[in-house]
């Protein structure tokens, strides 16, 4: 899972390792990071993700490998030698001090005189918008106030890394959507490089520009979250973003770009665009995103992809989509979800409706190799 | 009392009766006895109203405690000594609470039940150990002489020297105890923050650390200058003829030379000069109760 | 941290050493043969058996136990009255009181406590002739009183990280208050009251002080009459007494700890 190496990369991680006795917690990661990029990794709890980070902070000494910051090797150095900032998971706000001590302990610590200290941090303070919380401590705000004191406390000593440990994960939904994109806007504005971890694979697509899927310690796909949505290359970074059915089968014949399978779950042959190398007999994983399967009532017409009938196992309403669980007649169930484009009462479809299922061959993908 | 059940009055007035017999009652008692003058009868001192019903107050034995010098150097030696021992407590204890707050979960169970051990030993077991220690022909005196340090016993039993290490080793849990609590709860990720946005270890534990730890320092230090203002025991077995300390002289002041109204008088002085430091205590104790 | 790690480490073998290091010494000393203490005379257990036929310490055992049983007794009776007051019964007039005096003798001196008891106990005397003596009545009053404030604290903290909903679930499902209080909320705080039992048990063992002043001729506990010999200087029978103390005490928490460890995993 090396990438190619690129010479111009902001951020460098060759071969880093974390043994805690013989717990393996982080395993031979190697990773580049442009200048600006905002980058995710997105992991199960426990995968190693905040071990990661804290060795990019300093606070862990990697067992092996080396990491680069803008040309500059930090593995060994301490973290408050390294250009890095973070924002902790537990937002580690200083409770004896009000916001603005809070703000500007970096800068004191960095001896910057009194009035630029008092101007930066007026200028932090506006950005994250906290300007009538100034004097307040701590224990007297809200999560979300506390959470944007984190960051302001991070962002201003103008790191050249931000590391963001589950920002958001402590906010609810509504406040959760609105700082993503604040988050954005300021990462936007000051240009700074960031690497956000969460556990949460919505934010990880809204925000970033790559992500890194991690599992157990290693990595398991890094790339723009449309590519990992798409084109997972395990059934486990598939199964871990979204939702998705997949079906075992068997490669019955191998064109140029599409391919045939036989999946005995699904009952008739699947076909499915396929640019990888796969030959005839080969085992593979079909697999396909409930909003790429079209759900009819009529039987659809002729086309080259799949057709296949079932009955509507059960159906859910969540006010933008509504999702069904429809029974093949192989006994195989599938998921389906649909837009709900025109305002109505009545339902599409109802509990035991027999409906037609279709999808295109470029929707279905093909995951070779399991995790 | 109570505007509740009868049982509810019941239960509320069994310990309210008790205290208020046995303790607060008691503390009316010194007062008014620290208010008589001595005579030689039994109870051997001056009623509070005389024969003719007149009140008779002295003020005598507080004017005779504030105008004699050995009091007030006793006084001024109890409170030397006790804050002394605080110092030293916090000097071992809070590295040691320190060490054992961030050590391997099964190490600092055991770490800790090795705090609390002689805590159950008795205080008089402990002190009397220490009187092997020190004697002229103790353990210290012997292994100097062994390896030649010396060849001559050093004087270590009564003198303040002794009292002191006396009291450091009898209070060092109590020391220990509450800052490990502090330190114990204390978020690890706020010192890695500090160090995050450019403090060293060493700045890092004065800005995040120690004043964090204060609520656990203070009740430490009170927790071993409030007992050892007060202590007997040691200046007994380890200090001196000379060597007063305010405990032992109430002490001998009402058991050897039977002035009972002096004797009162010492305790409410004491008390007096402790009154500060018990009502801090109780405030951070019951702080600490509601954020647990 | 290395370096940090390595002060730590030298601070906490220091103390520790410090703080066993005499009860080591204590311990090795008791099986001492000479008849003075601190002159090595080879190994006996001579001073054991001294111990064992000896009546007086065996009489101020027998009385020490005695009232340490009694007191903790009563402590723990009043002090889990106390706790529930202060827990439960919300605010009533004469609170601020109550609880200042339930935690006062917990920071009180001791000799201050021990006189001001010793006064009234002379006044009562001579108000209603009660007590006649002191000793074994008088003793067990005052370790009552200062224990029970421990007791006190530890069914308090107890009382107040358990979840009341319990309480309220058995009164919604007709419990009448009284009833609630035994079938629900005693049971639910034994293990604090055990343990308020057992810590009003050993702090009875250990008062020298308090019960120096309120005892009278006769009534001579355990640590009073040790602390008459020792008054002396250093003598190997006490040292054997020591050593058999700090063994039953190590023993005794060893296993509650070993207990409690197991319990949690
Ligand atoms: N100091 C440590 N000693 C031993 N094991 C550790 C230590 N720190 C972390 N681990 C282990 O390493 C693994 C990875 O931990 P890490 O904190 O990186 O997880 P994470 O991906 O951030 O999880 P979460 O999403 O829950 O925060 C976990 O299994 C954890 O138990
Ligand atoms: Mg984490």
């Amino acid at each position: 899972m090396i990438e190619a190496a690129n010479p111009d990369s902001f951020i460098r991680i060759r071969g880093v390792s974390k043994h805690f006795g013989d717990f393996v917690a982080v395993d031979d990661i190697n990773l580049d990071i442009q200048k600006g990029e905002l980058f995710a990794i997105l992991g199960g709890s426990g995968c190693g993700k905040s071990t990661l980070l804290r060795m990019l902070a300093g606070f862990e000494e990697p067992t092996s490998g080396t990491m680069e910051i803008d040309g500059v090797d930090v593995t060994r150095q301490a973290p408050y030698e390294r250009p890095v900032n973070m924002m902790f998971q537990s937002y580690a706000i200083f409770p004896h001090m009000n916001v603005e001590k809070n703000i500007a302990y970096g800068l004191r610590k960095e001896r910057v005189a009194a009035n630029e200290v008092d101007e930066r941090v007026s200028d932090v303070i506006r950005l994250v918008q906290l300007d009538d919380f100034r004097a307040r401590k701590p224990d007297q705000l809200s999560g979300g106030q506390r959470q944007r004191v984190a960051l302001a406390r991070a962002l201003i000593k103008q790191p050249k890394v931000l590391l963001l440990d589950e920002p958001l994960a402590a906010l609810d939904k509504k406040l959760r959507e609105h700082t993503q994109f604040e988050l954005m806007n300021i990462q936007d504005e000051l240009g700074i490089t960031f690497i956000v971890v969460t556990h949460d694979q919505e934010e990880a697509m809204t925000l970033s520009t790559r992500i890194a899927v991690m599992d157990r310690g290693r990595f398991l796909q890094v790339g723009p979250p449309k590519e990992i949505y798409e084109y997972p290359k395990s059934r486990f970074v598939a199964d871990f973003i979204g939702t998705i059915n997949t079906f075992e089968g068997r490669v019955t014949s191998a064109g140029d770009e599409t391919i045939s399978v036989d999946c005995p779950d699904v009952g008739v042959e699947v076909r499915a665009l396929c640019t990888e190398d796969v030959k005839v007999g080969q085992d593979v994983c079909v697999a396909v995103r409930p909003e790429k399967i079209f759900i009819s009532r009529e039987e659809p017409e002729e086309d080259e992809g799949v057709r296949v009938r079932g009955i509507v196992d059960d159906l859910g309403y969540l006010g933008n989509l509504s999702l069904y669980r429809i029974h093949l007649e192989t006994g195989r169930m599938i998921q389906v979800s649909r837009q709900n484009r025109r305002r109505s009462h009545k339902r599409f479809v109802e509990w035991d409706d027999k409906v037609w299922l279709s999808w295109r061959p470029r929707s279905a993908m093909i995951i070779q190799g399991d995790d | 009392m109570h505007k509740g059940h009868t049982w509810e009055r019941v239960i509320t007035a069994i310990p309210y009766l008790w205290l208020f017999l046995f303790f607060l009652l008691p503390f009316a008692i010194i007062l008014k006895i620290s208010l008589a003058d001595p005579v030689i009868a039994q109870p051997p001192f001056t009623p509070m109203f005389d024969e003719q019903g007149n009140l008779s107050v002295s003020f005598d034995s507080f004017i005779f405690l504030l105008t004699d010098k050995l009091y007030a150097i006793t006084y001024f030696k109890s409170v030397m000594l006790a804050a002394s021992a605080t110092m030293l407590c916090l000097l071992l204890g809070f590295p040691m609470a320190y060490g054992i707050a961030r050590s391997e979960p099964t190490t600092r169970s055991i770490l800790l039940l090795l705090i609390v051990l002689p805590f159950w030993i008795s205080f008089l077991l402990r002190v009397y150990a220490w009187m092997g220690l020190l004697n002229n022909y103790g353990v210290i005196n012997n292994m100097l002489m062994w390896i030649g340090a010396i060849d001559q016993p050093i004087q270590f039993m009564y003198t303040d020297f002794a009292m002191l290490i006396g009291m450091t080793y009898s209070y060092l849990p109590f020391m220990v105890l509450p800052l490990y609590a502090t330190l114990e709860r204390m978020d690890l990720d706020l010192v890695d923050a500090a160090q995050d946005l450019g403090a060293t270890r060493t700045g890092a534990f004065w800005d995040i650390t120690w004043p964090l730890a204060r609520p656990g320092v203070i009740a430490g230090c009170l927790l071993v200058f409030i007992p050892a203002m007060g202590e007997y025991v040691i200046p007994y077995l380890l200090g001196g003829g000379e060597s007063l300390l305010i405990g032992r002289v109430l002490f001998d002041e009402f058991f050897v030379a039977r002035d009972w109204p002096l004797a009162s008088s010492v305790a409410i002085v004491l008390l007096l000069i402790l009154v500060v430091p018990i009502m801090l205590l109780q405030r951070y104790q019951a702080r600490d109760a509601e954020n647990a | 941290m290395q370096h940090r790690s390595r002060f730590l480490l030298t601070v906490l073998s220091f103390g520790y050493a410090f703080l066993y290091i005499p009860l080591i010494s204590v311990v090795f000393y008791s099986f001492n043969k000479s008849s003075l203490a601190t002159v090595w005379g080879g190994f006996s257990l001579r001073w054991y058996g001294e111990l064992f036929r000896n009546d007086q310490v065996l009489e101020a055992l027998a009385l020490s136990l005695q009232i340490a049983a009694t007191s903790a007794t009563f402590a723990t009776i009043l002090g889990t009255m106390a706790g529930l007051v202060l827990v439960r019964f919300g605010r009533f007039r004469g609170r601020t009181l109550f609880s200042g005096m339930i935690v006062s003798p917990l920071v009180m001196p001791e000799v201050i406590t021990g006189l001001s008891l010793l006064l009234l106990f002379v006044s009562l005397q001579q108000l209603i002739g009660w007590p006649a003596q002191r000793g074994f009545s008088t003793i067990t009053i005052a370790h009552t009183t200062f224990a029970m404030a421990y007791v006190a604290v530890v069914v308090q903290s107890r009382l107040t990280s358990m979840d009341e909903s319990l309480e309220e679930a058995a009164m919604d499902l007709g419990c009448r208050p009284l009833r609630v209080l035994f079938d629900i909320t005693l049971p639910l705080i034994v293990p604090a009251m055990v343990a308020g039992w057992l810590l009003a048990f050993t702090l009875s063992l250990d008062d020298l002080v308090i019960a120096s002043f309120v005892s009278g001729p006769g009534g001579t506990t355990l640590p009073m009459y040790i602390f008459s010999k020792v008054k002396l200087g250093v003598t190997p029978d006490i040292n054997a007494l020591a050593s058999l103390i700090i063994l039953i005490v190590s023993v005794g928490l060893l296993l509650s700890w070993a207990a409690m460890r197991k319990r949690s995993s």
